[in-house]
């Protein structure tokens, strides 16, 4: 084979020891690299290619990207359009009734969901990671009530933000400002530890009484918490900011509370309805 | 007298930017300015110690410049290689994002580091180098000028260092692979400028009557980037003692723009500028006439015609307008012919000659080299293709074809262009180990195989993820389940980056040893003279 290929001459050329041989351009090559050239200019003119002086040449098939996405969306919102529309109407806490309407609404809610609160929720809507300030939404614990129309309004007006009326919304002091002495705080955070059955340093039985004056109007004397004001339940051992001894004391002194935006803006009826109803389902729904 | 002149420029420059440096209104023009000082001052007293000193005779070829190049080279890509490991782990480990480092070492920092590291560093660096080493040999001429040459050469490093010290500290415009910001801009348009005049003048007083194929695609190569580089770097300052500027273009014409260079980078860069080092050094190490003079001609013209045209396949399904999406994909897929002539021209070029793959590495590392070019010459068209693209576009898959020619064709031709310069430079029989080169091979061949394949695998997963509906049209996954489930991949990944990176080590250490211990060549004189 090496003996063939030396037949061929060389261009006569060299350049620090580099010659050329004269190859024919390989056949293969050269037809593959006319076949796409051929295929070019076809294609070229079935679809929107070369510029004019106005706009450019549209192509016979008439085909554009947008269209194309638009005539995507159309087909499955028309699909869709009967029983999104009966969701849209329904009342919230009756959608578990219509398997149809339910199942439509649990698809979409699991997208929404994907979407737009699988930011702070995670996307398994666990909180991300337990103690960090965002709901646990797979347990049966509900700071602002865990029925379906409870739900909508939460997803509906957000919390404690500042862009909707209608945003839930309560704040608890801090009490680490002059409200509670050093020894009254680390009482108290034994005795919230205590309903849990956990054991601090302080004393619980001491702190019991802090309790009751400072903390049960929200929370309630049974520490069971008051979801008509977001206060949490002290005595489920589900914690929102963690559960060590520290953490409880950072929330006593501090007071955290935590903003969801309002998503009337962004997502309607039914899509709210949907994440709602999604929600719900994922785990101890009211 | 030039040299008064030279100790009056470099004492101006460095009193001008010692102004500028207590004006300066952010950190890294400040940084920049005082790093401007220390440079123009080392070099106002390098001068001033040198005034009046015997200058050697000029005679034979000007090597000097290309024995520090392909130092830094391998310097240069051992750092991006190290920077570009780094990131891949921090991707899959993203606590490596330290609190500490906020604001200056995390990945948003790094990553433009790791690109302009290895594309304009390492590759850069190899390509000037190169191309100064290249044009003497086939032109039989010295470089034009000797002050020009050291000129290029230093005002180019002068860039690097600019620019990887503002990406640190935060000074960037935004646009991919043309980050520096306006001040550097101009200090690499007056180097490249310098460059082609160099190159033009060393071409003009050749005494070949003809031009060596390897220095048209260089030639093609200057003029390009210098073309690309102005008019992607078109802005306004906001101020003259800031590093900030604003883009000149707005909207879908500055992305059209940023892609349009973005993709001539690539075209005209890492392609034409590599092909003419393959088109010398190929044939050299195989000592073999190139395998046709014909397909050389043809497949040049309708690379750089057709390259130029190809940019909008980065915009598929965004604001551009179809048609420009259109014709961006056309130029890519009638460019796989022009582009597999390079591959073939290399392979052929060793028929004949296929025994050497059993003895010589180097050789082996230049064929695998053609290899991933040929590959990722035919991937790149293939995914322009809009259908194709819709899957790959913004996912792993695109890092990975990147790879593929970068650590593939750019790594492994500049690795072996290193392995037959050093000895030539310091006049050596030979490299220290050739073993070493062996094991440089497969560290580097087995690294690029994991790197690509694992980014197929996410790339090609997350692309079919992201586009998942359900019956009724909604969306299945969430993005942040996307990431989860390409953690095992990144691993891989990570792990492809080690391999390279010990390779290059390898490599580092061969040539190192090459200077220092390996025999000298008795039979020729260190430069062959120009007559």
């Amino acid at each position: 084979m090496s003996d063939k290929k030396q037949d061929v001459e060389t261009t006569g050329h060299e350049w620090d020891g580099i010659q050329e041989f004269n190859n024919p351009l390989p056949r293969w090559w050269l037809w593959t690299f006319y076949a796409t050239i051929i295929w070019g200019i076809g294609y070229t003119i079935a679809y929107p290619a070369w510029p004019l002086v106005e706009g450019a040449t549209r192509g016979v098939l008439g085909y554009s990207t947008r269209t194309e996405v638009v005539a995507e969306i159309d087909r499955f919102a028309e699909m869709n359009a009967g029983v999104k529309a009966e969701l849209a109407a329904m009342d919230a806490n009756e959608i578990p009734n219509n398997e149809a309407v339910y199942n439509y609404a649990i698809q979409s809610g699991r997208a929404t969901f994907a979407t737009f609160c699988s930011q702070c929720h995670g996307s398994g809507a666990d909180g991300i990671a337990a103690g960090n300030g965002y709901p646990n939404l797979l347990d049966d614990d509900w700071l602002w009530g865990g029925t379906l129309d409870a739900i909508v309004t939460t997803v509906a007006h957000g919390i404690r933000n500042e862009d909707d009326m209608d945003a839930r919304y309560s704040e608890m002091p801090a009490f680490g400002d002059d409200y509670l002495s050093d020894d009254e705080i680390s009482n108290v955070v034994a005795y919230i530890g205590s309903l849990s059955g956990m054991e601090f340093s302080g004393d619980a039985t001491a702190g019991e009484t802090v309790y009751l004056d400072n903390c049960s109007a929200c929370h309630l004397e049974d520490a069971s918490g008051d979801q008509m004001q977001g206060a949490p339940n002290l005595s489920d051992a589900i914690w929102l900011y963690g559960s060590s001894e520290e953490a409880i004391e950072h929330s006593v002194r501090v007071g955290p509370y935590g903003v969801m935006p309002s998503w009337t803006t962004r997502l309607d009826e039914a899509e709210i309805k949907g994440v709602a109803a999604y929600v719900h389902q994922l785990g101890g729904g009211e | 007298m030039w040299d008064y002149l030279k100790l009056v420029i470099y004492g101006l420059i460095a009193i001008l930017a010692a102004i500028a440096s207590t004006y300066a209104r952010d950190l890294a023009y400040l940084v920049h300015a005082i790093l401007v000082v220390a440079i123009a001052a080392g070099l106002f007293i390098y001068t001033l110690r040198r005034m009046g000193h015997e200058k050697p005779a000029i005679s034979g070829y000007l090597d000097a410049p290309i024995r520090v190049g392909v130092a830094l080279t391998a310097f240069w890509g051992v750092v991006g290689f190290l920077v570009g490991t780094y990131i891949a782990f921090m991707l899959a480990f993203p606590e490596m994002n330290f609190a500490w480092a906020e604001g200056y070492l995390n990945f948003g920092r790094l990553r433009p580091l790791h690109t302009s590291a290895v594309i304009f560093a390492f590759g850069g660096t190899a390509l000037i180098t190169s191309s100064f080493y290249v044009v003497q040999r086939t032109t039989g001429a010295r470089l034009w000028n000797d002050g020009l040459a050291w000129f290029v050469f230093w005002g180019y490093q002068i860039v690097i260092l600019l620019a990887a010290t503002g990406y640190i500290l935060g000074s960037t415009q935004s646009k991919e692979y043309a980050e520096p910001e306006w001040y550097t801009d101009i200090w690499l348009t007056l180097v490249w400028v310098g460059y082609l005049v160099l190159f033009m003048g060393t071409l003009m007083k050749r005494k070949e009557p003809h031009i060596y194929v390897a220095n048209w695609f260089y030639l093609s190569f200057i003029i390009t980037i210098a073309m690309l580089h102005v008019v992607n770097n078109l802005s306004i300052p906001v101020s003259v003692f800031g590093s900030k500027s604003v883009q000149v273009f707005a909207g879908v014409q500055d992305a059209m723009t940023q892609w349009w260079y973005g993709h001539n980078a690539v075209g005209f860069f890492l392609t034409a500028g590599f092909l003419g080092m393959m088109y010398y050094f190929i044939p050299k190490q195989a000592e073999r006439p190139v395998f046709s003079y014909k397909l050389s001609i043809i497949h040049f013209w309708a690379l750089i015609f057709l390259y130029i045209w190809a940019g909008p396949h980065h915009l598929h399904y965004t604001a551009l307008p179809d048609w420009a999406s259109t014709l961006g994909m056309v130029f890519s897929v009638v460019l796989w012919m022009p582009s597999w002539g390079g591959m073939i021209n290399g392979l052929m070029t060793l028929s004949g000659a296929w025994d050497k793959l059993r003895t010589d590495p180097i050789i082996r590392m230049m064929v695998v080299s053609v290899g991933f070019y040929g590959m990722s010459t035919f991937e790149g068209p293939m995914m322009s293709i809009k259908a194709v693209n819709s899957l790959s576009h913004y996912t792993d898959w695109t890092i990975g074809h990147v790879h593929s020619g970068a650590l593939g064709w750019n790594g492994m031709i500049t690795f072996g262009m290193l392995y037959f310069l050093f000895p030539k430079l310091w006049n050596k029989a030979g490299l220290y180990s050739l073993r070493l080169v062996s094991w440089h091979f497969w560290l580097a061949t087995i690294g690029i195989v994991l790197y690509a394949a694992s980014m197929w695998v996410t790339g090609i997963m997350e692309g079919l993820m992201w586009r998942e509906v359900d019956a009724q049209g909604f969306l299945v996954n969430s993005f942040a389940d996307t990431v989860a489930a390409k953690f095992p991949m990144y691993l891989v990944r990570g792990f492809g980056g080690v391999l390279y990176l010990t390779g290059a080590l390898i490599m580092a250490y061969n040539l190192w040893m090459t200077v220092r211990r390996a025999p000298l060549d008795e039979s020729a004189p260190a430069t062959a003279a120009a007559e």
